[in-house]
């Protein structure tokens, strides 16, 4: 009992479950984010759109050859403190912040989410595409009710992939001074002398989040891979 | 017009819609561009006293980005030369017929790809510094490649143990049938070809680093391409969105000359291939064949 | 054949980057050979105006650099001797522990907790932490008036917490990674004022860039006593640094050396301190 006392007794005084809900609410509104503007982008990649088309492509292109950390300061430093976006934040610093973090990771994620897609749209026999002309269907009604179903079903081990991904990329949301739990780790390690214990302790934080979201995720995608 | 399986052959009246959309696409990217630039020229960001040291000196090419430039592929390169044996190291470690070398290098590998670059980085940095004696200006480059190494090692592991199982098992097989050991049946027979599979995954794993070498400059101050932002802005008036915009355009460069080659390599393993192995992650034939699209990658191949 | 291709083109690229490596380690060996051959080896900033900056020429400016220089000379180096390397704040007591450096000048305060691990000469000047406005900003009259504004300051300085915690706990903070984006920020009117030492925040306004732009508020929130760190228990480099420190006053370089790169800020500095005098 007391052991354990010394041994933990420099978490007093930090929000360590704080910290990582924080990485958790941000990893959670990022994929949503990404996710759905992911798959606009593949659907304009695949459209017949030509100037759509050559928008997807570009956007990631440019988009996934930049640091994160760059599209996260720009976010910061151009949308906020230049173009004055506040994202609905009515002047909070702290909420500002926090969702501006959560516009930067999803335009970049959704990048990934793109060429996920992508690969997903591949694996559909081209048949079922044609049936689907057969009967009548628009490009939009092909895609949504057709294509896209089989093809996120194809790309959920892949997605799991960029879902972990994200997990761990919230901690560049520290360059522009979110509090989750790479910005605290910091602070703890300036601060407290136990190193090891503290990398210990955020290590095992983020495996925690990350193991089982792979788990979970493999076996979903096992569960709803399209038998061919 | 481009065909696709997705969509009909285009009449007068699609064309006509396509038309439409391209007009509103259009505009909403010219009001998105116009409202980003009139609110720069606003705020003065776009005067020419901020842009003009980049373009009518070398001196911050000189004295701030190119030394920068350089820490960034000195990293990146560093980190490149011990992940790739070491990778390859626990990728074959994976695929071993012993438990013990199984299930250590499963563990090590999983942990790593777990948790986040930057605070493999952030723990490297205070080790040295309380462990060691390195000076310190070495001591964040030798970070920085930890945090790369560790992390980067155990992507490159799943890449080559995919590059690996890839191959048809009639190679292991014939291997066998002449009297090869295991080492030999890796060493001559599965490691040589399965490289050609591996080289687009790993050059593209290359540009990963690059991008995370940028992390090392943001929390670590390594001097890197991104941390050379400081003093330059620093010296030319808090020019901090032209600085950042040019250092943007830099990695995009060169990030966009390995994506290329990537591709380019790929591309070429693609069409040149007569016997064995796919290119790691290959599309299924028979697929939607979208132009260009990346194959489905199922393994720890996530270029993020 | 293929594979044969394949390994060219991986040389080639291999061969490119070892070439961009060899120019970089290149530089490394200057700075290595520091200690040696009548060579100093000085810890600065390089990124803060009028204190430690490094200029687009690649030399180093700034009232830190002077007073280094200064004493180095006294010390018996020549200005062409003198190596300068950047040391950051998080890094300033490992690096003297080190010997990575034999002194550091770098906007370093003297406090306990820094004294128990390294010694300090000096102090050389006495700052205090302030605010940064924009100059036609007249709402902000004393430090109570941050409680409604937007602040920005540097991630993990003292400043910020300092502020956060006692001054103005309701004020609004940013925190970024150098102060460059605070400024920018201020500009446009996202923050409305940055948080630092005085003598940080007059080498920003002081720049050409700058002037007419900004104004100090001229709040004393703290003392900062800038020291020159050096190695503990180095007694005999503490008063010879201390004696240079006490002739550069007397012989009127360290009033140039303010004038000269606060001058333009219209920075009101408090005199040049007594060695040893540590204003708490």
């Amino acid at each position: 009992m007391e052991a354990r006392e010394i041994v933990f007794d420099f978490l007093e005084g930090y929000d360590l479950l704080g910290a990582f809900w924080v990485t958790v609410k941000l990893t959670v509104y990022s994929a949503l984010g990404s996710l759905i503007w992911g798959t606009l982008l593949a659907g304009m990649r695949v459209g017949p759109v030509p100037l759509m088309r050559g928008f997807g492509t570009a956007y990631v292109n440019v988009i996934r050859n930049i640091p994160l950390t760059v599209i996260i300061v720009f976010a910061s430093l151009g949308l906020f403190q230049t173009l004055q976006v506040q994202l609905g934040g009515g002047g909070d610093f702290e909420v500002i912040n926090f969702r501006l973090a959560v516009l930067g990771l999803s335009l970049y994620t959704a990048a990934f989410v793109c060429e996920a897609l992508r690969s997903g749209i591949n694996t559909v026999p081209a048949g079922q595409a044609e049936a689907a002309r057969a009967l009548g269907l628009s490009f939009t009604q092909v895609l949504r009710l057709i294509i896209l179903p089989q093809a996120f079903r194809a790309v959920v081990n892949p997605l799991a992939n960029v879902l972990i991904a994200l997990t761990k990329n919230t901690t560049v949301a520290a360059a522009i001074g979110v509090v989750e739990a790479a910005y605290l780790m910091k602070d703890m390690i300036e601060a407290e002398a136990q190193l090891i214990l503290i990398s210990a302790v955020f290590a095992f934080g983020f495996i925690c989040l990350t193991l089982p979201t792979g788990l979970l995720l493999g076996w979903v995608s096992k569960k709803v891979a399209v038998k061919r | 017009m481009t065909t696709s399986v997705l969509f009909d052959a285009q009449g007068p009246r699609a064309k006509q819609r396509n038309i439409l959309y391209t007009v509103v696409f259009v505009a909403v990217l010219v009001a998105a561009a116009w409202w980003v630039f009139s609110s720069l020229a606003e705020k003065q960001q776009l005067d020419w006293v901020k842009w003009e040291p980049f373009f009518t000196s070398p001196q911050p090419w000189e004295t701030y980005i190119w030394p920068g430039l350089q820490n960034t592929l000195k990293a990146a390169f560093f980190a490149l030369l011990i992940a790739l044996p070491l990778g390859a190291l626990f990728g074959i470690g994976r695929l071993s017929d012993h438990r013990w070398m199984r299930m250590p290098s499963g563990v090590v590998v999983e942990f790593f790809r777990a948790i986040p670059v930057l605070i493999l980085m952030i723990t490297a940095n205070a080790a040295y510094a309380e462990f060691t004696t390195l000076a310190t200006e070495d001591r964040l480059l030798y970070a920085v490649v930890t945090g790369l190494v560790l992390y980067n090692a155990s992507v490159l592991a799943e890449i080559v143990r995919a590059g690996i199982l890839s191959l048809p098992r009639g190679q292991t097989d014939a291997a066998k049938a002449i009297g090869m050991r295991k080492g030999q049946t890796m060493r001559y027979v599965l490691l040589p070809q399965s490289v050609t599979a591996m080289l687009p995954a790993i050059v593209s794993q290359i540009v990963v680093i690059v991008k995370d070498t940028a992390l090392g400059g943001a929390v670590l101050t390594f001097p890197e391409l991104l941390a050379s932002v400081r003093p330059m802005s620093a010296n030319y008036g808090a020019n901090t969105i032209a600085c950042f915009t040019i250092i943007a355009l830099i990695y995009m460069a060169l990030n966009f000359a390995l994506t290329s080659f990537a591709s380019w390599l790929e591309g070429r393993l693609r069409r040149g291939k007569k016997s064995t192995g796919a290119v790691v992650g290959a599309a299924p034939a028979g697929g939607l064949e979208i132009t260009d699209a990346p194959p489905v990658k199922t393994g720890g191949t996530d270029k993020i | 054949m293929q594979l044969r291709k394949v390994t060219a083109a991986s040389a080639a690229v291999l061969a490119l980057a070892l070439t961009a490596t060899a120019c970089g380690s290149e530089d490394k060996d200057d700075a290595a050979g520091s200690d040696g051959g009548g060579k100093i080896t000085i810890g600065i900033k390089i990124d803060q105006p009028g204190l430690g900056l490094k200029t687009p020429d690649g030399k180093f400016a700034g009232f830190d650099v002077d007073i280094a220089t200064y004493v180095a000379k006294e010390l018996g180096y020549d200005a062409k001797n003198i190596e300068f390397v950047e040391t950051k704040s998080a890094d300033r007591e490992t690096a003297i522990e080190r010997g990575d450096v034999k002194f550091i000048a770098a906007t370093y305060s003297i406090n306990d907790e820094r004294l128990q691990k390294v010694d300090f000469a000096g102090p050389y000047l006495l700052a205090h932490q302030d605010v940064l406005v924009r100059a036609d900003d007249n709402s902000i009259k004393s430090p109570e008036d941050l409680n409604s504004k937007n602040l920005c300051s540097v991630t993990g300085s003292t400043s910020a917490k300092n502020v956060k915690d006692k001054l103005a706990p309701k004020a609004q903070l940013q925190n970024y990674g150098g102060y460059s984006e605070c400024l920018t920020g201020l500009e446009n009117k996202a923050v409305d004022a940055l948080t630092t030492d005085d003598s940080i925040l007059a080498g920003y306004a002081a720049q050409d860039a700058h002037k007419g732009k900004f104004k100090l508020a001229g709040f004393k929130m703290t003392n900062e006593n800038y020291g020159i760190g050096l190695k503990k228990g180095d007694a005999d480099l503490k008063k010879k640094i201390d004696a240079a420190l006490t002739k550069m006053v007397s012989d009127g370089s360290w009033d140039k050396a303010v004038e000269a790169n606060f001058g333009p800020a219209n920075y009101k500095n408090e005199p040049a301190p007594k060695i040893g005098n540590v204003v708490k």
